[in-house]
């Protein structure tokens, strides 16, 4: 009851937080809208004209990931910027549902990007926001936002030990938006890449978002693996949090580091 | 001679000072693997989209992506001495502005040609784009052209460094419009009309073309229009950007607004 007190609240605080922040919320609207756009383009000159909805989704949840991505890189590093890091981990909650509440959050604001892309598709390059499934969609999209937000989860954690973390969440940006088929289909990438494909979220979450909106496939196997995934990641997340940080309490690099 | 010191010492100073924080730990991933994947990714969805050769997105990717060091860098020529308290000492100092600036500008160019030189080697590389060997010292020039081009905007956005305290947003939004402006993804005559004629007059556009040209045989004269123009933007650039560096900081000075923005 506590936990989940905690995480909602935590939730609800950093929702807000990154609300306030014009870097935050420009990075997350504006940049999917780019990709999209330079995608619109692409696929209207190409001579394999793909479906516009399939890459309005794709570069919103392109958005998602950014958003993510940025703010577990940022999680620990704002903290130690603050000041805050050694109380948070000194505070009697455990500290992985300190941290699990902000990578939520930053998925959850990366909804703006799939909302922008979508409205931008529409308006401008006349982009049909037609729902096969709408409830399956409904289910999807917080689904993805909860299989993100734990991937995130994974990689804050990591970063408890390293100061550029930044920068490896910079690495990590175009590298995931190829491998997990969010706008070219994985079946086109070597074959190598599809195993590494099915452990990543968003994976699974754009091709729920994808199936429910154009009522192909199956979205629901597809929700669940997504949701599965999640569950793995908080488990891997809840060893690597208290290794990392017992790691950084022994070599006290809490705030050196 | 004070001016020359200014400009290369100076110049060189915050060219280490960058280094402060600009270690191999964010260098390699920021500036020479992220390139390689945005080559990787459009190149793929071109693949996908069935439009263009992976020799078009390598080139194409490859000399956009010096707005990254070129454009952050020169914002962080500003932005970075706010953080460390010492814009006000640069600014209240009787030393020339434009040896200081231009001084500051000049390892950011060099950087940000070798960014682009170093994706362009290693994303033709992994795609098997055969350059011809007659073409590399042209395009060697195209790219230190570019790069020069891009530190002319990036001089406008540290000017509104003055101005705006996260220019880092600016800089992200200015590199994303290249994306689509410059012809790097998409080519310049399936964008609307208005679209052709903005990238006619962004950093990028001219040497982009001329890059490619140059890959598929033509010889630096047939593309030296190219090459003019885009070294003629990118002065129009970097004189704007000057301008607007003395007029904000004339403008701080009055509003005593340094330290605020």
């Amino acid at each position: 009851m506590k936990t989940g007190r905690l995480v909602w609240a935590g939730w609800k605080f950093h929702v807000k937080s990154l609300t306030l922040s014009g870097f935050f919320l420009l990075t997350s609207a504006i940049q999917p809208v780019i990709f999209a756009s330079i995608a619109f383009f692409m696929f209207k000159a190409g001579a394999r004209e793909g479906t516009l909805l399939y890459v309005s989704l794709g570069a919103g949840l392109m958005g998602i990931w950014s958003a993510t991505l940025f703010a577990s890189g940022g999680a620990i590093q704002w903290q130690r910027w603050q000041g805050t890091l050694e109380l948070s981990i000194a505070s009697p909650a455990p500290f992985l549902f300190v941290l699990l509440p902000m990578t939520l959050a930053s998925a959850t604001i990366g909804l703006y990007s799939l909302t922008g892309t979508l409205l931008w598709g529409r308006l401008l390059f006349g982009v049909p926001f037609e729902v096969a499934h709408p409830l399956l969609f409904l289910a999807a999209v917080p689904a993805t936002v909860i299989g993100l937000g734990l991937l995130g989860l994974v990689m804050a954690s990591t970063f408890i030990l390293w100061r550029n973390a930044n920068a490896l969440s910079n690495l990590l940006e175009y590298p995931i938006w190829l491998v997990t088929g969010l706008l070219v289909p994985i079946s086109l990438l070597p074959g190598w890449v599809a195993p590494l494909s099915w452990v990543l979220a968003p994976t699974w979450g754009v091709r729920a978002i994808r199936d429910a909106a154009l009522g192909t496939g199956e979205p629901l196997a597809a929700i669940a693996m997504c949701l599965a995934l999640g569950g793995a990641y908080l488990a891997i997340g809840s060893v690597t949090v208290r290794y990392f940080e017992n790691l950084a309490r022994d070599r006290a690099t809490l705030s050196l580091t | 001679m004070t001016s020359l010191r200014v400009f290369f010492i100076g110049g060189l100073t915050s060219y280490r000072a960058l280094f402060y924080w600009l270690t191999p730990w964010v260098y390699v991933p920021s500036l020479l693997v992220a390139p390689i994947f945005q080559i990787l990714l459009f190149a793929y969805i071109g693949r996908s989209a069935g439009l263009e050769s992976d020799e078009f997105y390598v080139i194409g990717n490859a000399l956009q992506y010096a707005a990254i060091p070129c454009v952050f860098a020169m914002g962080f020529a500003i932005g970075g001495e706010r953080y460390q308290k010492t814009l006000g000492s640069i600014l209240v100092s009787p030393a020339r502005r434009l040896p200081l600036f231009l001084g500051r500008a000049v390892p950011v160019m060099l950087n940000g040609a070798f960014v682009a030189a170093f994706s362009l080697a290693v994303g033709g590389f992994l795609l098997g784009v055969d350059l011809p060997a007659s073409a590399l010292a042209p395009l060697a020039l195209v790219v230190l052209v570019c790069a020069i081009s891009c530190t002319g905007l990036g001089l406008i956005n540290g000017a509104l460094g003055l101005r705006v305290r996260e220019n880092a947003v600016l800089a992200n939004i200015m590199f994303g419009l290249l994306l689509i402006f410059t012809g790097a993804n998409v080519p310049l005559d399936q964008l609307p009309g208005w679209m052709r004629a903005i990238s006619e007059v962004v950093p990028l556009t001219h040497g982009i073309e001329a890059a490619r040209l140059l890959a598929d045989g033509a010889s630096l004269g047939s593309v030296d229009h190219l090459i003019g123009q885009e070294l003629l933007v990118g002065f129009a650039y970097g004189l704007v950007g000057y301008g607007l560096l003395r007029f904000l900081e004339w403008q701080s000075r009055v509003h005593a607004t340094l330290e605020t923005a």
